[in-house]
């Protein structure tokens, strides 16, 4: 519940995480998880957020940003809709992940990190994925994609929206 | 209970589902209403089956029938001829590679024969969003036995007694590591799992959690009620949606029978289980980082001792193991350790997944006893390398592991013989490499991946494997020096000796066992400015072969640089100093016409 007695009416987000906060509240360990399902609710972490929660949690806010800047998984700006990992493991490094990777950047013409001007998608590298005996492998969303060639990858991704 | 006369097992693993799996099933679904046989014929969505090169996997009980890369197209086929008319569609079964026959039955394709499976024994054979599939494979009887017939301490002996070890990577006895935890005084203590499989090339431990979460759940219990904890964690990955599912499901339809939470089997032993996602950080693989991971802090490891066992996650006496250790012990306690003991070698007990990758025919995941030659990994189970090329070395461990070349192919597989190589058995991860793979390459690939996870916390991990990365892309770059090879030792052997944690003390690895079996390779990068490989584009020359040249223009056409020129029909040429290598031309051309080197 709000407290603070102040007039505006808080935005659907910050509801959400009001359930988060009531969710973990005096559990021990609980700023990873908070800081997951707060990314999960506004699709990154604005600083605003990072000071709401460190107010909730009543630790200092230079120790979340520490814990955010430390984890691959927090992003501090905003993402696209639709996230792209490349895998360049050892097992699709073998088998030409880079290609894939390059075939990336020349459909959506963004690199490693990065994320298009209309947020439609962020382009990120990743270890690996798992699916090793499928390489080289792609992951946009939750959907992998195997055995890719980079011909393939232009049409691939132009099916999310 | 509706009994059914045949089952049709189609794979849910993550492989398969990337193959389309999802679809095959629904079409498989609606196909056996569709013929009237959704009453005698049941269909189950397994984990994974291990030969995710060949999915989707749809495998025909009683027969056993082993169909592989099935289409949707062929599901009304298999329904209307093999489940209607008992007729096996022929066309869709595996064929061995080399001989092209065809194998009808599952356990007798080359890829399972030689294997054997104890922590995979359920993976692909049961569903595992169904917790009575799993006892009715004898799940939870190893728990039962614990809690209703032994004390404490006759289960940390029976661990000892079973000679399993760590199956993480560093090999340590867990009837060992146990002890320790339940000799520490205290009320509170935790159970953890490590299933964080970060290693690039591993996943085995993904293939448990989504195809038998249950047996972990069952080796923690036994774990925990050993060392007498009462509360545990499961620290997984977030890249593993699919794995993080199946294990809320198995928690809460364990909890729900009372094989987990108060008074568990109506006894006196309690446990509860909670499940942490990673945030996306390699070194938290390490048993002190994890825990501060799971504290909420940035996860960087702390100096032993003092050990888990004594001071461990929020300083209570802790025991770690990974899923794969886990998953083992319920096999333990079902059996006896003796015959536990029976596989495997003197030194190192039972069995080990290896990941099989790279350029192998057969890719998956591959359970053997220990003590096997990666000579039978590779070349019966794996099927050899593709292409018919030639097999150059086999990278074991991941990152913090050694390449092995092929003459010591036929050494037994323990952690003691793969250390004595300048391996290590790592997370069992097993990626081939043939003569197209260069090994500067390799091992700049493998630095450069411990130093981008490396914390930043001991300086000689953080500095020195930065260093060594540096080395090695001047040598990959061709501007390499004779003495970077001593250079590169003496870092290494500095930082294998100083590094706080697992991650920097077997950082160098790669770099060390490449230069001990590649030297050669080495010194041809830098004293001869060549990449006998063919890799490292700096290094190579693209050149057109005339002879085979037809001049049809293709190789022009694509390329970004202009560099190519020449009349119709007749032979081209590249301009050197035009062109960027980037090898688009090579893979246009029909006629082989274009050769790097």
């Amino acid at each position: 519940m709000c407290q603070c007695n102040c007039e505006e009416p808080k935005s659907n987000e910050a509801l959400e995480l009001e359930k988060v906060y009531v969710k973990y509240e005096g559990k021990k360990g609980a700023l990873i998880p908070v800081l997951q399902a707060a990314q999960d609710i506004y699709g990154y972490l604005p600083a605003e957020v990072l000071k709401d929660i460190s107010a909730r949690l009543r630790i200092p806010v230079s120790k979340i940003y520490g814990v955010v800047t430390f984890y691959a998984q927090f992003h501090l700006n905003p993402r696209g809709r639709n996230i792209v990992r490349v895998c360049l493991g050892t097992a699709c490094h073998v088998r030409g992940g880079a290609k894939i990777a390059e075939a990336v950047t020349k459909a959506i013409g963004i690199k490693d990190g990065e994320t298009t001007e209309d947020l439609r998608y962020t382009f990120e590298s990743v270890a690996c994925l798992g699916a090793c005996g499928l390489a080289p492998v792609m992951m946009v969303n939750d959907e992998t994609h195997g055995r890719l060639t980079p011909d393939k990858i232009a049409a691939l991704l132009e099916k999310y929206e | 209970m509706q009994l059914y006369r045949g089952h049709v097992l189609v794979c849910g693993g993550t492989g398969c589902v990337s193959s389309g799996s999802k679809k095959i099933q629904e079409v498989m679904a609606n196909e056996l209403t569709k013929q009237n046989l959704d009453k005698e014929i049941k269909l189950v969505e397994t984990g994974c089956h291990g030969f995710c090169e060949m999915g989707p996997i749809v495998i025909v009980y009683p027969e056993g029938t082993f169909y592989c890369q099935v289409q949707v197209d062929d599901i009304a086929e298999i329904v209307s001829e093999h489940l209607l008319k008992g007729r096996i569609v022929q066309r869709l079964l595996f064929k061995a590679p080399v001989t092209e026959e065809q194998v009808p039955s599952y356990k007798d394709i080359a890829f399972y024969k030689k294997q054997h499976r104890v922590v995979l024994r359920n993976c692909g054979h049961i569903d595992p969003e169904h917790i009575q599939e799993y006892i009715a494979r004898e799940g939870y009887e190893g728990l039962a036995k614990v809690l209703t017939t032994m004390t404490p301490q006759q289960v940390v002996d029976e661990m000892k007694k079973s000679g399993l070890r760590g199956r993480g990577g560093g090999g340590f006895p867990t009837g060992l590591k146990w002890e320790f935890a339940s000799k520490s005084p205290g009320p509170k203590k935790y159970i953890i799992c490590n299933a964080d499989e970060g290693d690039p090339g591993a996943f085995m431990d993904r293939s448990v959690l989504e195809g038998d979460p249950h047996s972990l759940l069952e080796g923690m219990l036994i774990g925990a009620y050993a060392i007498g904890a009462d509360e545990g964690y499961i620290y997984v990955r977030a890249e593993y949606p699919l794995a993080i599912k199946r294990l809320k499901v198995a928690i809460a339809q364990a909890e729900e029978l009372g094989l987990l939470g108060d008074n568990i089997m109506g006894t006196e032993f309690s446990c509860q289980l909670h499940i942490k996602e990673g945030a996306g950080a390699f070194v938290c693989g390490e048993e002190t980082a994890l825990m501060a991971s799971i504290e909420g802090s940035r996860g960087m490891p702390n100096p032993r001792p003092p050990f888990p066992a004594v001071k461990g996650l929020w300083e209570k006496p802790s025991n770690i193991n990974n899923v794969e250790t886990y998953a083992n012990v319920p096999v333990i306690f079902l059996n006896g350790a003796d015959q536990f003991a029976t596989l495997g070698t003197e030194k190192s007990k039972g069995t080990k997944v290896f990941a099989l990758t790279g350029k192998l025919r057969n890719t998956g995941l591959a359970e053997v006893p220990m003590g096997i030659a990666l000579r039978e990994i590779i070349f019966e189970i794996g099927g050899g390398i593709m292409d018919d090329k030639k097999f150059k070395a086999v990278q074991i461990g991941g990152p913090s592991g050694g390449c092995i070349p092929e003459q010591h192919l036929d050494t037994p597989v323990d952690y003691d013989s793969l250390i004595a190589l300048g391996a290590m058995m790592g997370s069992g991860g097993l990626v081939v490499m043939d003569e197209t793979s260069c090994m500067v390459d390799v091992a700049r690939f493998f630095l450069n991946f411990t130093q981008k996870e490396s914390c930043g916390k001991c300086t000689p991990c953080r500095e020195g494997t930065k260093r060594m990365l540096e080395i090695l892309q001047k040598i990959c770059d061709g501007k390499g020096v004779p003495e970077d090879i001593t250079t590169l030792e003496t870092l290494g052997a500095v930082i294998k000796n100083t590094a706080l944690c697992g991650l920097g003390q077997t950082a160098p690895n790669p770099v060390l066992a490449t230069l001990r079996y590649f030297r050669h390779e080495y010194e041809a990068h830098i004293n001869d400015k060549k990449c006998p490989a063919g890799v490292c584009s700096a290094l190579l020359e693209y050149k057109i072969v005339a002879d085979n040249c037809k001049g049809c223009g293709a190789c022009a056409r694509v390329c970004p640089a202009g560099a190519i020129t020449g009349e119709k029909k007749e032979p081209h040429e590249i301009d050197t100093s035009k062109c960027i290598k980037c090898g688009s031309c090579i893979e246009k051309c029909k006629f082989n016409a274009i050769v790097k080197g």
